[in-house]
């Protein structure tokens, strides 16, 4: 088949050049143009974090100011919903990161009755929308005369990250060589030395990129929270709140913040991730 | 034996508290909210359960603009989104080098910024006095006085925006497995770029675009975040109405019947998409 191609290629060449480079510049372009529009509105947060805003509203640009960033806090409120918003992201993370860990593992090296069931039980989710799930929950809670509250909150924000881990997990498991096992088990260790000493090292990248992205699809949410919030408030929910009344810069500060925090952890990952590929060669 | 036994029981342990969770805080609540779409009553006298069917054609009768409405913007939202992931996913998967996971970095990157906030962006973009409009009434396609903020465009635009990473990585995922030396086969015989794009790359990506355009139409259809802060309440989406009935009116049965009937449609147009699409053997 190369043979062929070449044959055939001292024909084809001029219009085959000609195109591909009319093609590879209009791709070019329209793909910069994409990412400037999905870049645009991160750039007016970052900068409207620096906005000394005429009214109650950040929209239009006024003057100049470092005083948001030095004071991110100055807004009463915000730092406690931030505080919950992180303990809520963190405690989910782990949580859904266990749970959806060991389900990808079973799914990766078991053959076993229920797995076409267990697939889509983890695919639903994905594919439900969040009023749905926010709402669902609700009508639970509202049906067993649970309070909604952190709590709650927390419940939530496990169930629709597991499947995001699951997902994460078994794409890293695909891979995965099944005799270093085997190897380990032969050698004498038993099944929880070999997890931990083998499988887990195996697995780590994908595991902390699950982990990474449950919290910052936790730390984002805002529909299914807000359906199962009671009084306790987030940061998406102060937000929210805000936004009818009037909208503190510092708003813009802290989710600067987040995304700066929630980027570098991805790339940090992603640069560790590198690394373990290039010794591993 | 007992080594036997182990191995048959591990993946049922494995998968036990995880599935356990689904089941108890995913399927048990569609259980509950079935059960609350069929109740009568108020938060002052309480709910009762008597298979209150009328709480569905209420809900069809009355609110059958706002359903209809859903469909239409997320419907345009999901094909936008689709026209400018299509390129881009392509660019980075055939284009993108050494450097395909930073764009893809930078593809996600952006939804790292909080929901709302993201959306709030919007709000000044597209303001009467910002750049947009400005340029839009220079060249006259805006009139003198016309705006963005507060019409169906805006809310459109922010949907459109607000979930374009779920397009474009099942899109760029179908490019990035697929053979090229498929292209050089097409090529052997004489196949054109158009040609070939066309007959093989568009055919094997279609798995990425089905999941793509699913991904961005279910969560938009049940949006409403982005008609509350860019439009008006004649923008008003279903997930509106759900949210106000739920959160603020405590109209829980009709809320319930809503939410389900969502669920239901969408569920349909799944179908009849997947049908149309013929792709259901492809994806899966």
């Amino acid at each position: 088949m190369t043979a062929a191609a070449e044959a055939a290629a001292p024909i084809a060449v001029p219009r085959r050049r000609f195109g591909a480079f009319a093609r590879r510049h209009v791709l070019t372009v329209f793909a910069s143009l994409s990412l400037i529009y999905l870049f645009v509105p991160v750039a007016v947060v970052i900068v409207f974090g620096f906005n000394n805003p005429a009214g109650r509203f950040n929209y239009t640009w006024n003057s100049f100011t470092f005083q948001n960033w030095l004071h991110p806090f100055a807004v009463p409120g915000i730092q406690s919903a931030l505080e919950v918003s992180i303990e809520i992201a963190l405690l989910s993370s782990l949580f859904a990161t266990a749970l959806g860990t060991l389900i990808a593992l079973a799914l990766a090296r078991y053959r076993f009755a229920v797995r076409g069931a267990v697939n889509t039980l983890i695919f639903i989710p994905m594919t439900t929308p969040e009023i749905v799930m926010g709402s669902s929950l609700l009508t639970l809670f509202l049906n067993r005369n649970v309070a909604t509250g952190f709590t709650t909150i927390l419940i939530a924000h496990i169930m629709f990250n597991i499947s995001y881990v699951v997902v994460t997990v078994k794409a890293r498991l695909a891979g995965f060589d099944r005799h270093l096992e085997e190897a380990a088990m032969d050698l004498g260790a038993t099944p929880l030395v070999t997890f931990r000493r083998v499988t887990l090292p195996l697995i780590a990248p994908g595991v902390v990129a699950a982990g990474l992205l449950a919290f910052a699809l936790s730390i984002d949410d805002f529909v299914i929270t807000y359906f199962n919030a009671g009084a306790t408030t987030t940061f998406p929910l102060f937000v929210w709140g805000a936004a009818r009344v009037a909208t503190p810069p510092q708003i813009n500060v802290i989710g600067t913040m987040i995304f700066v925090v929630a980027v570098g952890g991805m790339i940090l990952n992603l640069v560790w991730q590198q690394a373990r590929a290039r010794r591993g060669a | 034996m007992g080594a036997i036994r182990r191995r048959s029981l591990a993946p049922y342990l494995l998968l036990a508290p995880g599935i356990a969770w689904l089941i108890l805080f995913f399927l048990v609540p569609m259980y509950y909210l079935a059960i609350t779409s069929l109740q009568t009553g108020s938060l002052e006298v309480g709910y009762t359960f008597n298979w209150a069917w009328n709480n569905y054609r209420e809900a069809i009768t009355t609110y059958h603009t706002q359903f209809f409405r859903s469909i239409k913007y997320a419907g345009i939202a999901t094909v936008l989104a689709l026209l400018v992931s299509y390129p881009l996913a392509y660019w980075i998967a055939f284009r993108g080098g050494r450097w395909k996971n930073l764009f893809l970095l930078l593809v996600i990157a952006p939804f790292f910024i909080t929901y709302l906030i993201r959306t709030l962006a919007w709000e000044t973009i597209l303001a009467d006095s910002g750049p947009v409009v400005g340029f839009l009434r220079a060249i006259h396609v805006l009139g003198p006085d016309g705006r963005l903020l507060a019409t169906s465009v805006a809310v459109v635009c922010g949907i459109t925006y607000n979930f374009l990473p779920f397009m474009v990585l099942p899109i760029y995922v179908s490019l990035e497995q697929f053979d090229t030396r498929l292209l050089d086969a097409a090529h052997d015989l004489y196949a054109s770029r158009t040609w070939s794009f066309l007959r093989v790359t568009l055919p094997m990506s279609l798995p990425g675009v089905f999941a793509g355009t699913l991904l961005t139409f279910i969560p938009a259809v049940g949006d409403f975040i982005n008609a509350q802060l860019l439009g008006t309440p004649s923008q008003y989406m279903i997930g509106n109405v759900i949210q106000s009935k739920f959160l603020e009116l405590t109209d829980y049965p009709q809320a319930a019947a809503l939410s389900f009937l969502l669920m239901a449609t969408i569920l349909a147009i799944v179908l009849v998409y997947a049908r149309l699409l013929g792709t259901e053997r492809l994806s899966g």
